[in-house]
């Protein structure tokens, strides 16, 4: 870990996991309210939270968390019971905490304030009304009944360069009931031998209280991998007797075999700091994982996509010349492994995007006053680290978008047989070099009536123009198209599923709608895997070298003379009875000059159309590491962006969406000014 | 962009179509020899190609159609000027074309003057200020307009 790294940065990074694992939690308990292992989870998570914010200097943070996880902590002790209501309050206190984490100046504490009072009322409504169920915890140890403990304890010597301060653990101590503390200090070395930054006292402590053993255990919570502590129940008549005196420390010593604060300390020494520990601690998932800041994974990618290039450029002098062809080999092989290998680390599970959705949901579902249930399937297919942060925004709109529009409410749904709960499911998997996204729902599906004639009101399509239902479906990521009779403050306006129709084609993805009426639609995003690096097919118009993404491409053909004769002013292609509109990249780049004799025709598609483009010369695959066209030429729409080739040129890299669309326009134009061909 | 308060800053002189132009030293990277660049079909005139510089693609601007000079091939004096400006408060690094690049010197800012509105063969936004150089007259080009 960098250790230049700003404290509160790693406080936040930190947080905002421990603040995911929170509500992740608290989503869980409200599906399985009786859960302990739930109710641990969320209790350390806002332990963590507190502790680290009050050692960061998020004093603020740590006073209120401090207030939420004592109100909290009554769910522990069984107290109270997880119900919706208390954690719809507690989601809202997790929120707040996050606001007060990432934007401190912002957050007004009075909505702090309230929460808590939220929190302390639902309390008092738990204690007056019926008996809740008891925790396990409180069950085996009954709250009311005071217990004397002994305990012994001692800190590595490292403790105190490590942040921790004994004093504060001590209070701790008292704070849970009667408690008498007596220091060792015989491990002390002379003055001379002192490091004045070791910890080399140790203590015995008798405590009282009515707490179960644990809460000896969560003061200790942060250093016990950096401590020895014994803790043993004492008799109800022993307490006395085993006050902790001088001589009584003494005794214990010699009866109790406890090493030597002199000696070495028996763990192993941790090198790092609390931060490691931290992490450790929070890695209790099965894979270790590694946080690297994404600027550096940018950068490593940057130095592969330059060795990718330099590779081409050395197969090009290999092919030329002759002998450093095996070295060009093996330097491929290489390259290729280390992409792999450098894709795979900014490849992370979509499951991370589907657990914030559930909170979604979850909101959703309250604010409409529908049932809602969230089903996902692939969380674990992986997928570059950018999109999936791109993706969050678009799949927000769109599950908006169902639970909104495509559920009805549950009156409707029990009319018409369908369970009163609506489910909207969220799927993720690999389909070739692609990613597949899709949000179903059991809803009413689409109107294709409804969105022709709300198209034609808005003026989106000419009335009675000829549209298949595709065609027509495809309208509603149009900007300002909306059906809802009524806007809502979530959906309506018309706003939003256009923008995922932009932000899906600019990560060169598209959009694919299956509906049936009545019984639910299916909308599906389709991505590419990564945005970095692309498999491409090298083509060259006049002198000008351009590359197609391969996955785009469907076949080449030759188009014979014949062919381009006959087809003047009529731009169609015959592919196996199937015409097929082409584009002459030569007249569209406005290439002067004549064409090549044999020109040539790669056939893309995009979904279910296709177009050709016409190129003088297929010049052959090519690893094309993906580099963005600037701002000043944001306007010119046949170029998703551009590429190096291995002579060090730039070719431009052909949008294939676009250039479909524009085939589209031109089959349509000449459809209306031709009769159709059979 | 200038500082009030400087008595003279760091300009590269450059001459274009026989006149002389000024760019602030600190918006320079480096100075290339014309490299092969690729034409962009569909962008507009005065940014109609891109090329490669260290691995990064960048646009390259032509300021002889901006200021409506006439079109002038590469003569073993043309050189390839890499900026690095903000446009849209974004950094963006961009390559203009000079016909020939003179010196970095300093120039002194009693000696600017804001651009007459009329009489100018040139549209005024696209100069940040005229200056006065060893007797001669140099332009100051406001890049941010001139690319915007």
């Amino acid at each position: 870990m960098n250790e230049n790294a700003d404290p509160a940065e790693i406080f936040r990074q930190e947080s905002a996991e421990l603040l995911e694992q929170l509500e992740q939690a608290l989503l869980d308990l409200e599906q399985r309210p009786g859960d302990h292992d739930l109710i641990d989870t969320a209790f350390r998570a806002l332990h963590t939270i507190k502790g680290s914010g009050a050692m960061f200097g998020f004093e603020q943070v740590a006073a209120f968390t401090h207030e939420f996880e004592s109100a909290f902590d009554r769910v522990r002790k069984g107290e109270a019971a997880p119900d919706p209501e208390l954690i719809a309050v507690a989601l809202n206190a997790k929120d707040f905490i996050r606001s007060q984490i990432e934007r401190p100046e912002e957050t007004d504490a009075v909505i702090g304030v309230c929460i808590l009072a939220d929190l302390r009322k639902l309390f008092a409504e738990a204690q007056a009304g019926a008996p809740i169920e008891a925790s396990a915890e409180a069950a085996s140890e009954p709250a009311a009944k005071s217990t004397t403990w002994r305990l012994r304890f001692r800190f590595n010597k490292e403790v105190l360069v490590n942040g921790s301060n004994p004093l504060l653990l001590l209070d701790e101590l008292r704070g849970l009931g009667d408690c008498r503390v007596a220091v060792h200090c015989e491990s002390v070395p002379p003055l001379g031998e002192m490091e004045p930054d070791a910890c080399y006292l140790e203590w015995d402590v008798v405590l009282t209280m009515a707490h179960p053993r644990s809460a000896i255990d969560d003061v200790f919570m942060f250093v016990v991998d950096d401590m020895e502590l014994k803790v043993e129940a004492v008799e109800p008549g022993a307490a006395e007797a085993g006050a902790p005196t001088a001589e009584a420390a003494t005794a214990v010593e010699t009866a109790a075999p406890v090493p030597q604060a002199t000696a070495a300390p028996t763990h192993p020494d941790h090198p790092a700091g609390a931060a490691e520990t931290s992490a450790k601690r929070a890695g209790g998932m099965e894979t270790s994982t590694i946080r690297v800041p994404a600027e550096r994974l940018d950068e490593m990618m940057d130095r592969v996509g330059e060795l990718v290039i330099a590779q081409a450029r050395l197969t090009q002098l290999a092919a030329a010349g002759g002998g450093t062809k095996g070295v060009a080999e093996e330097i491929e092989r290489l390259t290729s492994a280390l992409r792999d290998a450098m894709m795979g680390i900014r490849m992370v599970p979509i499951g991370s995007l589907f657990g914030r959705f559930r909170r979604l949901v979850h909101d959703l579902s309250r604010d409409l006053g529908k049932e809602i249930d969230l089903t996902t399937a692939g969380e674990e297919t992986e997928l570059d680290k950018t999109m999936i942060e791109r993706l969050a925004d678009p799949l927000v709109h769109v599950i908006r978008n169902s639970a909104d529009h495509a559920l009805e409410d549950p009156a409707t749904r029990v009319a018409a047989g369908k369970p009163a709960a609506g489910n909207i499911n969220l799927v993720a998997r690999h389909a070739g070099a692609e990613v597949l996204i899709s949000v179903s729902d059991d809803g009413r599906g689409l109107d294709a009536q409804r969105i022709r004639a709300k198209a034609e009101e808005n003026g989106l399509i000419a009335a009675g123009a000829a549209l298949t239902d595709a065609e027509l479906f495809q309208l509603i990521f149009q900007p300002g198209f909306s059906t809802a009779k009524q806007v809502s403050a979530l959906s309506g306006r018309g706003v939003g599923l256009d923008v995922v129709k932009r932000t899906i084609e600019g990560m060169r993805g598209s959009i694919d709608i299956a509906t049936q009426p009545g019984k639910g639609t299916e909308i599906t995003l389709r991505l590419p895997l990564t945005l970095a690096i692309i498999e491409g097919l090298l083509v060259r118009v006049a002198e000008a070298r351009y590359a197609i993404p391969l996955t785009a491409v469907e076949e080449c053909v030759e188009i014979s003379e014949a062919d381009a004769t006959r087809s003047k002013g009529r731009s169609f292609l015959n592919i196996r009875g199937e015409l097929v509109p082409f584009l002459r990249l030569r007249e569209l780049f406005d290439e002067p000059g004549e064409p090549d004799a044999h020109q040539k025709v790669v056939i893309v598609a995009a979904a279910d159309t296709r177009v050709g483009l016409v190129v003088d010369q297929i010049i052959g695959s090519h690893q094309t590491v993906i580099k963005s066209l600037s701002k000043l030429h944001a306007d010119v729409p046949s170029f998703s962006g551009a590429t190096i080739l291995g002579d060090g040129a730039v070719a431009l890299i052909l949008d294939v969406p676009h250039l479909i669309a524009l085939g589209q326009v031109r089959e349509t134009r000449i459809q209306a000014k031709t009769p159709e061909p059979a | 962009m200038p500082n009030a308060e400087e008595s003279s800053r760091q300009v590269l002189m450059l001459g274009l179509a026989g006149e002389m132009f000024a760019l602030d030293a600190t918006q320079v990277r480096e100075i290339l020899d014309p490299i092969p660049v690729t034409r962009v079909p569909g962008a507009q005139s005065y940014v109609s190609s891109v090329l490669n510089v260290r691995g990064k693609v960048i646009p390259l601007a032509d300021l002889r159609v901006r200021f409506g000079m006439p079109p002038a091939s590469i003569t073993p004096d043309t050189r390839f000027i890499v900026l690095e400006i903000e446009l849209a408060d974004e950094p963006t690094t961009i390559g203009i074309v000079a016909d020939k690049v003179y010196e970095v010197t300093d120039l002194d800012t009693s000696t600017l003057q804001k651009a007459p509105p009329i009489g100018m063969r040139w549209r005024p936004e696209f100069i940040a200020a005229i200056a006065k150089w060893k007797d001669e007259f140099i332009i100051v080009p406001n890049m941010k307009q001139i690319l915007n």
